[in-house]
């Protein structure tokens, strides 16, 4: 090709490309850059003025308890929403992998709350856990009202919300595991537990690989849930790390804090999704492929 | 009490599916007795799973149909009380609920449009074009995933709000344009357009845009279709980034509204699930009309081959 040919081919690649650069360049790599700044400035009572103060306000919020406080509820949030909603996804794409009559019927249930938006969902969690007139309301593992269980009861409603697009993708994951392979296994005598455990689960283990990441990601970035259930309440027991970011950035005299809050949960979230990924991965089975 | 026996049910639930964990079709069973009795079985647990999913719903229509005080003092039933009919047109007005799936409904089409718009463009020149800086642009690309709004909720909020945006469909739209899944989606399809096929188009004197347009897209429209299907989905569902920018009600979106509805007072808490019922209707429908690209998209990367 010639010379005047490839500087067209750039540019026509150029004008593709600007439209996406232009919104990512404002709205992630600006934004980037105004994360630092702001987290690096202390902001006055109306947010009209603002002092430099350095990294030190980067060491002062990270390590001070308010952010050490919402990562744990945070990382309590991860611990309840991942493993329950990762076992009862397993649980309804297993049970509704088979041929039967009227199967597709079940199949449709178990895949509806995918149609529930996050608020949806939880207004319908915020009727049935009210601790005045839920009807689950006084349960005491999942009790709103109580600072000690309120993050399981905001947690049942993510892992409610989520069990659609678990049980979609474990299904599409069983589906593709060939009938020969758990048939040879029941010809070698394997019973449906061992069977379960030995064929089944290792195949499976790159799609709970992904489900895991992906259901880690979504409970580090949980908001709806805690602002529609309990507002952070009680006692802030519900905080977590992107509530306090929210709250804060609301707040003038908060903003440089919620900024160093947020770059904060950028290096969590990014921490906790690689060490996911490298720990899980070698013992994720891909098959010969 | 109500309640222990639903734990009850749950329990049951667990204990019995574990005895038939693995289950796979086509399996041969001596006996037709056995072979009804496992059927049966297999019914009996998928109702009591469906009952996990199910129950929930049910009780917040059971809630909206109820009159709110009536269905408290008998003891809250897991059937309505005093049913009220109107209960769905009253919240419709009552919460401005036509307004507000407007505005959902707008903001929607105006993000999943321009991201299919951008994220072809942008995959068309990842796939198909060479030129400088093409490694750094796509790393750039990448790296906007790692940025998800939570973290840059501050300074893009900021940004909006010197622009004057706030409650305005630009401040819901503009930050949302453009997104590196979309184009990592579609790049791939384009990538599977066959290079006889290009050859072909070429040697016919198609420039790059009757090429997209006439080969490329037809091609790729499985994986356009759900990424669509996806794009849509999540505007719809927005959350944490409408809350922050719709100062007032006014510009809230459908999401945003159901919030205070459902904090109202005790005696309306019929008004707040009505609006939830009423807000997932329309995706639900559209969700049953387009089943299939949705799952195609939902797994996507998920499964290997």
């Amino acid at each position: 090709m010639n010379r005047n040919g490839r500087l067209r081919e750039a540019l026509t690649a150029y004008a593709l490309l600007a439209p996406s650069l232009v919104v990512f360049g404002v709205f992630f790599f600006y934004a980037l850059y105004r994360l630092v700044i702001l987290g690096m400035n202390q902001q006055n009572r109306t947010g009209t003025a603002q002092r430099w103060v350095g990294f030190d306000q980067f060491t002062e919020v990270l390590g001070g308890e308010e952010f050490r406080s919402g990562l744990w509820i945070s990382i309590q949030y991860v611990l309840w929403t991942v493993p329950a909603g990762l076992i009862l996804g397993v649980l309804l794409a297993v049970a509704a992998h088979r041929q039967l009559k009227g199967i597709r019927f079940f199949q449709t249930v178990f895949a509806s709350t995918v149609a529930t938006s996050v608020a949806v969902a939880s207004v319908i969690f915020f009727v049935l856990l009210n601790p005045v007139v839920g009807y689950f309301g006084e349960v005491p593992f999942i009790n709103l009202a109580d600072p000690d269980s309120a993050i399981r009861g905001v947690a049942v409603s993510s892992v409610w919300q989520n069990l659609g697009l678990t049980f979609i993708i474990v299904l599409a994951g069983l589906q593709a595991i060939p009938d020969e392979l758990l048939e040879a296994a029941t010809v070698d005598g394997y019973g449906p537990i061992r069977r379960f455990f030995k064929v089944t689960l290792p195949l499976l283990s790159p799609t709970m690989l992904f489900l895991v990441v992906v259901l880690t990601v979504f409970a580090l970035q949980a908001f709806a849930q805690v602002d529609i259930l309990t507002q952070g309440g009680p006692a802030g027991s519900t905080e977590t790390l992107v509530f306090k970011i929210f709250r804060l950035g609301q707040e003038p005299v908060n903003v440089g804090r919620g900024a160093v809050m947020a770059i904060g949960l950028f290096f969590v979230t990014l921490v906790v999704a690689l060490g996911q990924f490298t720990l899980l991965n070698r013992r994720v089975h891909y098959g010969d492929r | 009490m109500a309640t222990a026996e639903s734990v009850d049910t749950v329990t049951t639930v667990q204990t019995a599916s574990t005895l038939d964990l693995g289950a796979a079709p086509h399996m041969a069973r001596p006996g037709q007795r056995a072979r009804n009795l496992r059927k049966a079985g297999a019914y009996l647990i998928l109702a009591a799973l469906s009952l996990i999913i199910l129950f929930p719903i049910w009780m917040t229509l059971v809630r909206a149909l109820s009159a709110p005080l009536p269905y408290i003092s008998a003891g809250q039933p897991v059937y309505p009380i005093q049913i009220e009919w109107d209960i769905f047109s009253r919240a419709f007005s009552r919460g401005d609920m036509g307004r507000h799936l407007m505005i959902s409904a707008v903001m929607t089409l105006i993000i999943a449009g321009a991201q299919l718009a951008t994220s072809i463009l942008a995959a068309y020149a990842f796939a198909f074009l060479r030129f400088p800086l093409k490694n750094v642009i796509f790393a750039a690309f990448i790296a906007t995933l790692m940025l998800p709004i939570e973290v840059t909720l501050i300074p893009n909020t900021e940004t909006i709000r010197s622009l004057g945006w706030l409650n305005s469909f630009q401040g819901l739209t503009v930050p949302f344009l453009a997104t590196a899944i979309g184009t990592f989606l579609i790049r791939q399809g384009f990538m599977g357009v066959h290079k006889d096929l290009r050859d072909a188009a070429r040697l016919d004197g198609f420039g790059n845009l009757a090429f997209l347009w006439r080969v490329a897209i037809p091609v790729t429209k499985p994986v356009i279709a759900s990424f669509a299907v996806i794009s849509f989905l999540a505007a719809w569902n927005q959350y944490l980034w409408p809350r922050t920018i719709t100062t007032e009600n006014s510009m809230a979106t459908v999401q945003i509204i159901l919030r205070p509805l459902a904090a109202a007072a005790i005696n309306e808490i019929n008004i707040g699930t009505a609006a939830a019922l009423i807000a997932a209707l329309p995706i639900l429908i559209l969700l049953i009309i387009f089943q299939r690209q949705l799952v195609r998209g939902l797994t996507a990367g998920a499964v290997k081959g």
